[in-house]
């Protein structure tokens, strides 16, 4: 199945790799989904779903402010030991017997799990969510090299039939009817007629992906958490889909970002708890499931070999300004994008990369750069709802300026990030430069205003994007100085 | 320079000249603790795991092997596999299960994996506790209790000692120690496997066990 086929949910190309969509493109991407009337219903029923699971979890806001407020020192006390604990981790783990990797880029990733898969003559991987496997194209480099890569979390699996990608990181399917998914499966499972009962569903799903997990070669992970001082992943799930993954093959590859270690193991504790209540407003999960290494001794089952796949991909480069670092305290509970108004109404897919919404906005260009990124962090009202409910705290509005004024500022030497400047425009930029100096001096404001207001019949009435869906602009006729002068 | 030493250097170069205070979740979870019962503790556990749709039966220190029988004839398990060698193992005897197949795990997985997936229909293990807050069951898988006995079989039948219940996750990892010594695989087990991937639409039995049932051994002997 190929994960480039046009979909008629989630605007167009919804399965295309991330490279391909130009500033051009996603604002046309945009404009589909806010224009599509099923996708806005799914996305805003799910969003008002999940909004209200969250807010009964945290019924006591002393105990959320505590508990965010702990979370978020945690992460930024891994943060700021992060090389000395992924030395640790790699320590432990390796004691353990598990074998670490590193990675820099999705392609160096790519190829160490194929050399793993093809050491092992694999011809099945069976996966469990992994969202960095998305962000590396793991399922198109398999395929690329003839080794089958199967999602085995139900909603994954959805997407992957549909030949599509994820539209929420917590849930990938959330863009789809029960209807459509019935559809899917009649015309893609041998054997299934059409159900649009969704335990039935949910058994087909898992009949045969069953089979699978009982004849693959190889499991794959992703990690919620990497625990440096006992070398543990831990992995947090509902179906049961990620236990298989991870004991029944012989070998099991995991893979992570960088940032996903922390210290301690009492770190784990409340970072799992605030993890689940934002994300999908569950008190637990089904399981927590912590992976402390290979079969050995008299274990009688669990995979021979456990390896750890460690990338950056652009993580170091968010984690050499301490105001971008912030963008690693992230513990991907989709909160953000539940809460996001942008998020509701244009779904997961327009904005065309592996992590939509907020948090998408803020990680993509560290990991694609800002020449393909640098409208996203414009496509946010600056409303605050994410930073609000973000469980650790990450200031993503304050992000989004900062990444504007690093995408629009003029190229400079030695710059924060790759692509700095993307979005720079001669133009746009002598225009504040004059609106600064202008606003500046008390002379000139109060000049520039005088003739505005004289000679605001010559205001133009297309205004760029302003005019769009607005009314123009056009100054008062008298300003407040001349009004308040009529008053005394 | 490998990939391994030009992110670590990378990182070096950019990291805080002081790491950040150590963040200690102690006082978070003191100031919130409840002093509870051990039957406080039961009731919160018990309310937790009924809500994420595990059966809950309160028994015995005795009666648990009968009862496990019964429950067993009353789901209509033709196969129950468990690990012969654990003290709540050498319990589980012929003559109380009548028809029902006794099957204690031998061997590697590799050698039973057929019968595990097609023919077992559930699947008994002890537990090493429990979590009042969140309604978890603690599993440590072992020699004797793999990993698979608890995941594979579409029933997961577990004993468990009301004794053992901890207020929270943070309490049960920090007064046992367990950064000292972790199993290959530990868990928390919350019910069933389920999903919402559908139209959040909850689903139970996605790709573990359809039915989870523990068998909660109360020594005062107060059952509900």
């Amino acid at each position: 199945m190929s994960a480039h086929q046009q979909t008629s949910t989630g605007g167009k190309d919804a399965g295309k790799p991330i490279a391909f969509v130009s500033a051009q493109a996603l604002r046309e991407r945009m404009h589909d989904a806010v224009n599509d009337p099923h996708l806005r219903q799914s996305f805003r029923g799910a969003m008002d779903f999940l909004m209200a699971k969250r807010a009964a979890q945290f019924p006591d806001t002393d105990e959320l402010d505590s508990l965010r407020s702990l979370s978020e020192a945690i992460r930024q006390y891994s943060l700021s030991k992060l090389p000395d604990l992924l030395e640790q981790l790699e320590a432990n783990l390796t004691h353990n017997g598990v074998q670490v990797h590193w990675a820099e880029t999705p392609d160096e990733a790519n190829a160490i799990m194929l050399g793993i898969a093809q050491r092992h003559a694999a011809k099945l991987i069976v996966k469990g969510k992994s969202m960095v496997s998305e962000e590396i194209e793991f399922n198109h480099a398999m395929e690329a090299a003839g080794v089958g890569a199967l999602e085995s979390d139900m909603g994954e699996y959805i997407v992957q039939l549909a030949g599509e990608k994820p539209s929420h990181i917590i849930m990938p399917a959330i863009h789809q009817t029960k209807q459509q998914i019935a559809k899917l499966f009649a015309e893609h499972i041998p054997g299934v007629s059409y159900t649009d009962n969704v335990d039935a569903l949910i058994q087909i799903g898992r009949r045969v992906l069953r089979e699978k997990f009982e004849i693959a070669d190889i499991g794959l992970s992703g990690v919620n958490f990497a625990v440096a001082e006992t070398g543990t992943l831990c992995l947090v799930e509902n179906e049961g889909n990620g236990r298989m993954c991870t004991t029944v093959p012989k070998v099991h590859i995991a893979i992570t970002g960088i940032e996903k270690v922390v210290e301690k193991l009492e770190h784990v504790a409340p970072l799992f708890s605030i993890l689940t209540r934002s994300a999908t407003g569950q008190a637990v999960s089904t399981y927590f499931n912590m992976i402390s290494g290979p079969r050995r001794g008299e274990d009688k089952d669990g995979p021979e070999e456990v390896h750890l796949v460690l990338l950056d991909n652009g993580r170091s480069q968010a984690y050499a300004d301490e105001q971008l670092r912030k963008t690693l305290q992230c513990i991907r509970c989709g909160a953000c994008m539940n809460h996001c108004p942008v998020y509701t109404r244009i779904g997961g897919h327009a904005y065309g990369t592996t992590y939509p919404g907020p948090i998408g906005k803020i990680v993509s260009p560290h990991m694609m750069g800002l020449e393909q990124t640098h409208l996203l962090p414009t496509a946010s009202s600056l409303c605050g709802a994410c930073g609000e409910v973000c469980p650790v705290k990450i200031p993503i509005p304050e992000l989004l300026i900062r990444l504007r004024g690093e995408a629009n500022s003029e190229p400079h030497a030695n710059p924060a990030m790759v692509g700095q400047g993307a979005g720079h425009n001669a133009l746009t930029s002598f225009v504040w430069r004059m609106w600064a100096r202008v606003h500046a001096r008390p002379g000139s404001y109060r000049a520039f205003s005088w003739l505005a207001t004289r000679f605001r019949a010559f205001t133009p009435k297309r205004q760029g994007g302003w005019t769009a869906a607005r009314t123009p602009l056009q100054p008062a006729p008298r300003r407040l100085r001349d009004m308040v002068k009529d008053r005394r | 320079m490998s990939a391994r030493d030009r992110i670590l250097a990378k990182l070096r170069g950019a990291r805080p000249a002081e790491p950040l205070p150590h963040p200690d979740p102690a006082p978070h979870y003191a100031t919130r603790a409840r002093n509870e019962s051990k039957a406080e503790r039961l009731a919160r556990f018990r309310t937790g795991i009924e809500g994420f749709h595990a059966d809950v039966h309160v028994t015995t220190e005795a009666d648990w092997p009968a009862l496990l029988a019964k429950l067993c004839r009353d789901k209509q398990v033709g196969t129950l596999m468990f690990g012969a060698n654990t003290p709540a193992g050498q319990r589980l005897q012929a003559d109380t299960f009548g028809d029902i197949s006794l099957r204690p795990w031998a061997g590697q997985v590799e050698d039973i994996k057929a019968d595990l997936f097609h023919r077992v229909d559930a699947g008994f293990t002890q537990t090493r506790g429990a979590i009042a807050e969140t309604g978890s069951l603690i599993l440590w898988s072992s020699a004797d209790e793999p990993r698979t006995l608890s995941l594979v079989p579409p029933i997961h039948f577990a004993l468990l000692d009301a004794a053992r219940i901890h207020p929270t996750f943070y309490d049960a990892l920090v007064s046992e120690n367990w950064a000292a010594g972790l199993p290959t695989n530990a868990l928390l087990i919350s019910g069933p496997s389920k999903t919402a991937d559908i139209q959040q639409t909850l689903a139970y039995g996605a790709h573990g066990p359809k039915e989870l049932i523990v068998l909660v051994i109360n020594a005062e002997g107060d059952v509900q």
